[in-house]
């Protein structure tokens, strides 16, 4: 990945920074310039660190960056502040995860690129 | 706007078309189409393909195609819409048509994707690259996660998703064109290799080569035709927010049912006009879904409905005769194209083993993502 790519989005996959409206108060993760009620006024939020599973599945064929981790699970968690991110299920066993089962958000490594590019970090979800 | 048909269809057989580059398989279809619609001059041609930069390296493919399709110097160009591209292209020609600038229109869809690239990645650039995709998340991932939302919330079983394919296995045995022409059993279905939990290798669309080509005109034009004329009764499209994380209910396609409500109500149907569709089941779930959101049923009870056959050859509405992307193979620029060249020949009566009977008005739904773009057709033979 190209490291402006990677840089521009740190704030949000380090530190889970997202925008809140200011006239419907829904939480944009990412932030955005305009909300769907049509405001463009947000404030800083932040997505809160625990939240519950909504849907999730085990990934068995994977993109070639992700060869070397399969089978890996991955969900789609909303967060206690109502905000819905993709992540990955990570230190349990696929058969642990169920829908409605609460998560933490952690700071992890994602995939390494070759043996030479940038080590990508982000965002995981561990069941609490 | 002008009335508008179609006039001409023709397709490649779907599958690993080793001998054949992306420009040979869209010539070959474009050739079958101009020779079935029986005319010698186009004025302009939409290409429908997803990510032939991907694919096979080759982007331009508007004036690749009109050039080797001999119409050099003609205005042509490639829509992209994902795995929709194909029924976007389409609905561009439509309004070529409808708006009176021109009289005939080829309409075409192509995806080269067996010469050996990153298939999974080249597909899930169609996702949100830094929010889903970044998190390892694949196309049959997305829709495994829809299936366990839509099995969770609605009772939906494994057995059921698993109809779907081995209904679309029965239709496309009977499919000359299709890429896979064998039948499967529910238990072959379930036990199969496991892609994403709980989808398997017989719930998934496979990775095929392949181009369709349609010839649109005006209804003056194609009144004098010899072939009866298929008539675009109505188009409708949509979007929706590119990650599935992003909407309200993960089991519900908005864009489709927002397409299709535009589409029946141009065309001024209701869904218990449809005597057959062509949706796009990508993966067994989204078939569910999709005649969920086409109001063939009602939400909630698509898994149920399939169990009870009402979506087989000879059922209540047959959907994806032809064998749908899961059988036909999903070549995807190509696919909206394809869907519109089984409506033809359906309404045409030229279906053979797979014809449905007494077909008049027929449908297709063409999907972006895991549901980002949607976009339908509704057609009428003109006899
Ligand atoms: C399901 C999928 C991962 C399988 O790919 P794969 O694991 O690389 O499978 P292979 O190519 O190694 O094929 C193994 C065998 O299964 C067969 N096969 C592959 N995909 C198949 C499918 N979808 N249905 C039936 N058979 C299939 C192959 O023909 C091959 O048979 P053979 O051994 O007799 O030659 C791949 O087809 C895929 O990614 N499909 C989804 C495509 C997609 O996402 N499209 C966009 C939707 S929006």
């Amino acid at each position: 990945m190209p490291s402006p790519r990677y840089h521009r989005e740190m704030p949000q996959r380090y530190r889970l920074e997202a925008g809140k409206c200011n006239t419907c108060g829904h939480v944009a993760f990412p932030p955005r310039m305009v909300c769907n009620c049509g405001c463009r006024d947000f404030k800083d939020e932040r997505v809160s660190d625990f939240g519950k599973i909504l849907t999730f599945t085990t990934i068995r064929v994977a993109p070639k960056d992700f060869e070397t981790q399969v089978p890996y699970s991955v969900a789609i968690v909303e967060s206690d502040n109502g905000v819905r991110v993709t992540t990955q299920v990570v230190d349990c066993r696929p058969e642990d995860i169920k829908i409605g089962k609460k998560v933490k958000f952690v700071f992890r490594k994602m995939y390494t690129e070759g043996h030479t590019g940038i080590i990508c970090y982000g965002y995981k979800a561990v069941l609490v | 706007m002008r009335e508008v048909a179609v006039i001409g269809c023709g397709m490649t057989k779907f599958g690993e078309l080793w001998k054949q580059s992306l420009r040979d398989i869209f010539v070959e279809a474009g050739l079958k189409a101009i020779d079935d619609a029986n005319v010698d001059r186009i004025s302009s041609m939409y290409v429908g393909s997803m990510t032939p930069g991907l694919f096979v390296g080759q982007e331009h493919v508007g004036a690749m195609m009109a050039d080797y399709l001999g119409k050099s110097h003609i205005p042509a160009v490639r829509v992209e819409s994902a795995c929709c591209s194909g029924g976007m292209a389409f609905r561009l020609g439509f309004f070529e048509v409808a708006s009176g600038h021109s009289d005939v229109v080829m309409v075409g869809g192509v995806e080269k994707m067996t010469d050996g690239a990153d298939v999974t990645y080249a597909l899930a650039t169609a996702a949100d690259q830094e929010y889903e995709v970044y998190h390892g998340v694949t196309f049959p991932g997305l829709y495994a996660m829809i299936a366990r939302a839509h099995m969770h919330k609605y009772g939906t079983t494994r057995q059921q998703l698993a109809l779907v394919s081995v209904k679309n296995h029965h239709n496309g045995a009977l499919n000359p064109n299709a890429q896979f022409r064998s039948e499967v059993t529910v238990d072959q279905v379930i036990k199969a290799t496991m892609v994403a939990d709980p989808l398997t290798i017989l719930d998934s669309s496979p990775v095929s080569d392949g181009a369709a080509c349609v010839i649109l005109a005006s209804m003056d034009v194609a009144k004098r035709m010899k072939k009866p004329a298929i008539k675009v009764l109505g188009t409708g499209a949509a979007t929706d927010t590119l990650a599935l994380h992003a909407r309200e209910d993960i089991t519900t396609l908005k864009a489709v049912r927002q397409s299709a409500e535009a589409a029946y109500k141009m065309a001024g149907l209701k869904p218990t006009d449809i005597d057959l569709a062509e949706v796009h089941d990508c993966f067994s779930i989204a078939e569910i879904c999709i005649i969920e959101e086409l109001d063939f049923v009602e939400k909630g009870k698509g898994g149920l409905f399939t169990e009870q056959g009402h979506t087989a050859l000879n059922g209540r509405i047959p959907v994806n005769p032809s064998g749908g992307l899961k059988s036909k193979g999903h070549p995807v620029g190509a696919t909206g194209v394809a869907q519109i060249v089984e409506v033809v020949e359906q309404l045409r009566g030229q279906a053979e083993k797979r014809q449905v009977k007494n077909a008049r008005i027929g449908l297709t739904q063409n999907m972006g993502g895991s549901g980002a773009s949607s976009v339908v057709h509704i057609f009428e033979v003109q006899k």
